[in-house]
């Protein structure tokens, strides 16, 4: 035995055990429970599953915004940057928000305030967490503006949203979002309302953006296509648990819970004949049907005795970093 | 940018020069403040000078509004007069929009029970006809410059709050001020920074029509005699004294009515110019 410690950098992101109740009819409701992932600083990790899977609520509990009286962090811990934001008394969070950690959401659209030019939007993250005012405040702005590439930014400084395209809006946003360089970046399917295109630019901005900054990006998306060209690592939630996590390449080629499976059988590649299309029988159950156990077992086409009981994290896939929620990784195989 | 055009400032700007009705005011009301700026230079008499000789006197070369019962000149009075009147209109309706916007935008934001108990109050507020509200507040505060102004003021909070309410609880579901939370913004930075600008415009437009109600109010209050007490000239008090001799010596009441009669309608213009000018509906039509 060695004394030597490895070095290894601590993770910029770090969701453990998380479980965050969403109060219904005055029940509380586990709608995202046990998850736990790491993101390192540069890296992206994408979150991926279907609409109520749990992934935004995963983001708002990161951020600290879920809806008041309805929803609450019911156990496990988020630290970003080292820091533990679980139970942070709001005055503090603000702090953090747009500075350590920020977020960009779907609908440049409607993101903007449509009444104020979006220089002064720009500015006013500056002026909130950086004290920055007045001509210095404009100075930065317009780095802001040129470090997302909307041109002609001297001129479009004092432009309103709605003279702005949504690809533009989206690049605004960002620049909100990254203007005091935070060491985490949310992206709330970024890309989701605008043409393929301009997805395309968006998500090189923010991979130029991360590269320089040295970000770490979560990104939560349904689109596998955007997850392969730009994450390192996937975690697949369903019904709020995370059903599989594993290196990007080795997902792609091993997806191993049967939900994965299901879910890339399901998206038209160009190697494949597109009448191979499967669609995954029924639907996310509603939290008050989920059943006990497993999750997906109302919809699993391999269902056994055993997933009445909720699997642990077992190896799945070819390597050790690749691991799913499923009774089928047993080492005794699938029985 | 033909879709661009949609709540644009400049837009606004081009619409609210357009509109003829609405410039008509402005002038209108211009006018009438220049010449309470300008009374003291352009009224041909002392508005307290007494002539008994000239008591009564019928509109002629000398004293065009005629005079009233102890010889003052009705004109210079009306122009005297029309400084307190708007001032009293201008700084009540003032307090009102901010105290009113204020209680509205903070009530709706909050929501909830808070919300329910603000705007109950504001309600039972709402249901004593101005005048009465008016009226009660004065017989409890007195009848000095600040405490009229104080009374007129809080007659009109509750309809600046209703006003500042409504848009304020669609407004605060609004993605931009989640994405405000997301960047770190406090509460009082979305409701000041991001939700004020967005109702300022409803509460502008508000705020020219109360004008008009609030300088009516201030004449009906001098009118019953709680408004400034004599010899302050208020487009109220001259009315009132001139109601006496309304059958002998009409124009005594005329003149200031008429005074009152222009201020309305220069603020009713106004009032409905902005309106369709900073309504997007308005301006694709």
């Amino acid at each position: 035995m060695t004394n030597v410690v490895p070095l290894k950098t601590p993770p910029a992101l770090a969701v453990k055990d998380l479980t965050t109740g969403l109060k219904i009819r005055g029940i509380w409701h586990q709608a995202v429970r046990g998850v736990s992932f790491e993101v390192m600083p540069r890296e992206t990790v994408a979150l991926v599953g279907e609409s109520g899977c749990g992934k935004s609520l995963t983001a708002m509990s990161i951020m600290g915004l879920l809806p008041a009286k309805v929803g609450k962090v019911l156990s496990g811990s988020v630290t970003v940057d080292g820091r533990e934001v679980v139970g942070l008394p709001e005055r503090e969070f603000e702090g953090l928000r747009g500075n350590l950690v920020s977020m960009i959401f779907q609908e440049p659209m409607t993101s903007l305030n449509p009444v104020l030019p979006v220089g002064f939007q720009i500015a006013e993250t500056l002026r909130r967490h950086r004290g920055l005012d007045g001509a210095a405040a404009r100075a930065e702005v317009l780095r802001l503006m040129n470090r997302v590439q909307i041109p002609a930014s001297a001129r479009r400084i004092d432009d309103y949203p709605h003279q702005f395209s949504g690809g533009m809006r989206q690049r605004v946003m960002i620049a909100m979002a990254v203007a005091c360089r935070p060491k985490v970046l949310l992206a709330d399917e970024p890309t989701t309302a605008l043409d393929v295109t301009i997805q395309a630019q968006v998500l090189n901005l923010i991979a130029e953006l991360q590269a320089e900054d040295g970000m770490a990006v979560l990104f939560i998306t349904h689109n596998l296509g955007v997850v392969a060209s730009i994450a390192s690592r996937v975690v697949v939630m369903y019904g709020g648990d995370v059903v599989e996590t594993a290196p990007v390449d080795d997902f792609f080629q091993r997806p191993s819970h049967p939900y994965s499976a299901a879910l890339l059988k399901s998206v038209p590649r160009a190697d494949r004949r597109p009448d191979s299309l499967e669609p995954i029988p029924g639907q996310v159950p509603t939290l008050f049907q989920m059943p006990d156990g497993c999750r997906f077992q109302s919809r699993c086409a391999h269902v056994m005795e055993v997933c009445t009981r909720r699997p642990p994290l077992l190896p799945g896939g070819g390597r050790p970093d690749h691991q799913m929620r499923c009774w089928l990784g047993r080492p005794e195989g699938g029985l | 940018m033909a879709v661009g055009a949609i709540g644009a400032p400049k837009g606004i700007a081009g619409r609210a020069l357009g509109n003829r009705s609405l410039m008509a005011g402005v002038a209108l009301l211009v006018f009438i403040i220049l010449l309470a700026v300008l009374a003291p230079w352009i009224s041909p008499y002392d508005p307290n000078d007494q002539d008994a000789i000239a008591s009564l006197g019928a509109p002629n070369a000398q004293h065009w509004f005629g005079t009233d019962f102890f010889g003052r000149d009705v004109l210079s009075r009306v122009i005297w007069g029309a400084r307190v009147s708007l001032f009293v209109g201008a700084v009540s309706t003032a307090i009102s929009m901010l105290l009113g916007g204020s209680i509205g935008i903070l009530s709706g934001y909050v929501g909830g029970r808070f919300d329910q108990g603000v705007m109950a109050v504001m309600d039972v507020l709402l249901s004593f006809p101005q005048l009465i509200m008016g009226l009660i507040i004065v017989a409890l505060l007195g009848a000095n410059l600040t405490d009229l102004i104080l009374a007129i003021a809080i007659t009109a909070v509750p309809p600046f709050a209703r006003v500042a309410r409504g848009p304020t609880l669609s407004l605060k579901e609004r993605d931009f001020v989640e994405a405000g939370r997301a960047l770190g913004f406090s509460n009082l930075r979305i409701m000041l920074v991001h939700i004020l600008p967005n109702v300022l415009d409803d509460l502008i437009v508000m705020g020219s029509l109360w004008l008009a109600t609030a300088i009516r109010t201030e004449a009906s209050l001098s009118f019953i005699g709680l408004g400034l007490p004599p010899p302050t000239a208020t487009w109220g008090s001259i009315i009132r004294e001139g109601f006496e001799n309304l059958l002998d010596a009409p124009w005594l009441a005329v003149f200031p009515s008429l005074a009152v009669l222009i201020v309305m309608l220069a603020l009713n213009m106004i009032g409905d110019g902005l309106r369709d000018a900073t309504d997007p509906k308005a301006a694709v039509s």
